[in-house]
């Protein structure tokens, strides 16, 4: 079941065209890393999805029902670049942004206490924004993002900034919010938060979505048949159309080697191969990392 | 509609709250009030002291004829000019008026000796004495005799009406001249105050990058209409403020220093108002009831009509500046366009209260942008319903063409950052598909 359908998006500009048939389905109660260099229309298609922007064709489906102002009250949106009023209260500046939401005062200032007991803000309740320092504001952003518990949270860069034990805190927050029952949409080009955090990823490039499904799908798409052992004492000649690709001398007559199999292949029959010659110590599958196939993939296209 | 009811009252709570609105709204009246309580004052202690003016005569022609009053002692002296003159300081620092003897058909040489420069109203009494002195003279020796003359003393003062629907008033031009000039300059003023306002407000939203997030839960004119009815309202609250504190004030000054005739008396005469009509104006209504003349409640209403009209107009217009540009400092090049029409009404404001319906004035009020200051200046005098209905409605259709435009323009404006906007930039904006 998708919690968000995107039918062939098309958006240009006046000079530029920012998406290209554009279709994505996004599973509820995931984390859907959507990924991308700068300029590539990310932040074109998440303005779609929050009505900010309305496609020149195509079509977006929330639950299965074409997106409309209603649905703005379901979805949670932190942009890239986000900002709150300086002068006002922080508590204030919740309730606002959530009544704007549509949550009614009481039901709003119960959450507010709330979440900010549980990010440890509690005491920053009355004070101004602008005497908060920028790791705060962002928490206090995150707040207002997710304030009207919606069924959809788009979070875009939302780790810039942090340091990494506020990092943990958000990604545990985000975490728990899935948990919970939400789905989030998490655009990025950091791809180490991708890696740990995202389950379904779409690659956007050059305003055309190149490569998207699950994260465990896609990696194994792209295995390149490679494992990495280490062993002591060499090993000599291998058959069955094993490849050493390279050898490298560690100390105390360890080496570690690099060696390309057939596709389809079982690593036992590797391992006893290899068993015969020298005494294994390590012995890995080489899996592309998030970083090397959103590389690959994007010089490939340009 | 109730999101924008959010919006509205956030702007208005944080406007309102703030010191600096407050510390203004609450000191500009009492300012303005302490001001004029304080020349009043001023003007009173000067009265209180009575000038002794000293008067050689050698024609014998005015004896007992200068009339002492309050403020003004006449002491005749049997003295020749040079002994008076040396002994000036002790006869009385404040004058020796010398009467040298006189041919009636041409009467030169009568000279008035003072420390320093005779007071205007002083030197209007004595010579208005001396010309009905010599003028009686004249005429006895022409024959007309003391009761022909009763018959002919005539004393005249034009009580200014002015004609409505509602029948006739008195008016006086002179408190109808500065509620036009007051009504302008304050509505120029508020236009360009609270216009300024909302342009900084969406460039601080804009700035902040808070506009992304906020128009993810609302429609950018819903944003943009919020903002310019939370700051109207802030207006419109500075403006009540400011009139019935100005009432109080005023008010208040009046019964506790007791002045009201006084003040009345004091304002003419230090305006130069001349003699005779000073006497008429103990009969005639005094400055408080003139001003009554004015029809102030009708000066409010249109007043607080136009100034939300023009209000509206170039607050849009201001949005649409503060959504083109980046930060403050970018906003000069976008505003000098939008302040012409404002600097032109204040300039053609002269012309339009010397003749308020005359051509300029009639197409100046008719023209949106121009319309407010100049309409203002016009109402005083009193406008035609048809035109003041007229130039109203041209109004109302300007600031929803404005709003309409502007509207368009901001909902882009507001996304971009960074990019050089001239006005070309500014039409695609408009014509962008949304």
């Amino acid at each position: 079941m998708y919690l968000l359908e995107a039918k062939n998006i098309c958006k240009s500009y006046a000079n530029h065209k920012a998406l290209i048939d554009v279709s994505l389905q996004i599973p509820k109660q995931s984390i859907f890393g959507l990924l991308g260099p700068n300029g590539a229309g990310k932040t074109t298609l998440i303005r779609i999805i929050t009505s900010i922007l309305q496609a020149d064709s195509g079509t977006v489906l929330l639950n299965g029902e074409e997106l409309n102002r209603n649905h703005i009250q379901v979805i949670g949106y932190l942009p890239e670049e986000r900002g709150l009023y300086k002068k006002m209260r922080v508590g204030e500046q919740l309730l606002y942004l959530a009544r704007l939401k549509g949550l009614t005062r009481s039901t709003a200032v119960d959450r507010i206490h709330r979440w900010l007991r549980k990010l440890d803000m509690a005491e920053w309740s009355r004070k101004n924004i602008e005497d908060l320092s920028k790791g705060m504001q962002q928490k206090i952003q995150f707040i207002a993002t997710v304030l009207h518990e919606p069924q959809l949270i788009i979070l875009d860069e939302p780790f810039s900034g942090f340091d990494p034990i506020n990092v943990n805190i958000i990604r545990d927050e985000i975490m728990e919010l899935r948990n919970n029952g939400a789905t989030i949409i998490f655009s990025t080009h950091r791809m180490e938060s991708v890696e740990s955090l995202c389950d379904h990823i779409a690659l956007i490039n050059k305003s055309e979505k190149i490569l998207d499904g699950r994260k465990k799908d896609i990696k194994q798409q792209y295995r390149s048949n490679k494992f990495e052992i280490e062993h002591a004492g060499p090993i000599g000649s291998l058959n069955h159309g094993y490849e050493i690709l390279e050898t490298q001398a560690l100390e105390n007559n360890h080496y570690q080697t690099v060696i390309r199999v057939p596709d389809k292949h079982n690593p036992n029959l590797l391992l006893q191969a290899i068993m015969g010659q020298s005494e294994i110590h390590k012995f890995s599958e080489i899996i592309p990392s998030m970083n090397e196939i959103f590389i690959s993939k994007v010089s490939e296209q340009s | 509609m109730n999101k924008i009811l959010l919006v509205v009252k956030r702007e208005y709570v944080t406007r309102v709250r703030k010191r600096s609105f407050i510390i203004m709204t609450l000191s500009t009246p009492l300012l303005f009030a302490g001001l004029i309580g304080a020349l009043l004052w001023i003007a009173t202690m000067d009265q209180a002291e009575q000038k002794i003016i000293t008067v050689i005569d050698d024609s014998g022609l005015f004896k007992n004829k200068f009339q002492n009053t309050d403020d003004l002692h006449f002491l005749y002296l049997d003295l020749d000019l040079e002994t008076a003159k040396s002994d000036l300081n002790q006869l009385g620092p404040d004058g020796l008026l010398y009467i040298p003897d006189i041919d009636i058909q041409n009467p030169q040489g009568i000279q008035l000796y003072s420390e320093s420069n005779p007071h205007f109203g002083v030197l209007n009494k004595i010579e208005s004495t001396l010309e009905k002195e010599i003028e009686l003279i004249k005429m006895k020796r022409m024959g007309v005799d003391q009761q022909t003359l009763e018959i002919i003393d005539t004393k005249i003062s034009v009580t200014t009406l002015s004609l409505t629907s509602s029948g006739e008033k008195e008016s006086n031009a002179e408190a109808t001249f500065g509620t036009a000039y007051v009504s302008s300059l304050l509505i120029y003023f508020f236009l360009f105050l609270y216009g300024v306002q909302v342009m900084k407000g969406v460039i601080e939203e804009k700035y902040n990058r808070i506009v992304e997030v906020i128009i993810s839960s609302i429609k950018p004119f819903q944003l943009m209409m919020g903002k310019i009815l939370g700051i109207a309202a802030v207006g419109l609250t500075q403006f009540l403020v400011w009139v019935i504190l100005s009432i109080l004030v005023t008010s208040a000054g009046v019964s506790i220093m007791g002045f009201k005739q006084d003040a009345a008396t004091i304002v003419s005469e230090s305006a130069g108002v001349d003699n005779s009509s000073m006497e008429l104006a103990q009969s005639s209504p005094g400055i408080w009831e003139m001003m009554d003349t004015i029809p102030f409640t009708y000066v409010m209403v249109t007043f607080i009509i136009y100034f939300l009209g023009g209000y509206f107009l170039y607050a849009s217009l201001f949005a649409v500046v503060g959504s083109a540009v980046d930060s403050d400092a970018d906003s000069q090049q976008f505003m000098f366009p939008i302040t012409i029409p404002l600097i032109i009404s204040i300039i053609a404001l002269g012309f339009v209260l010397n003749d308020p319906d005359g051509q300029i004035a009639f197409w100046m009020s008719m023209v949106p942008l121009t319309s407010p200051v100049i309409m203002l200046g016009r109402i005083p005098f009193g406008v035609p319903f048809w035109q003041l209905a007229l130039s109203v409605s041209l109004l109302i259709a300007g600031f929803i063409i404005t709003t309409w435009i502007a509207g368009r323009i901001y909902r882009v404006g507001i996304l971009t950052h960074g990019s050089k906007v001239n006005y070309k930039t500014l039409t695609k904006w408009f014509f962008q598909n949304y």
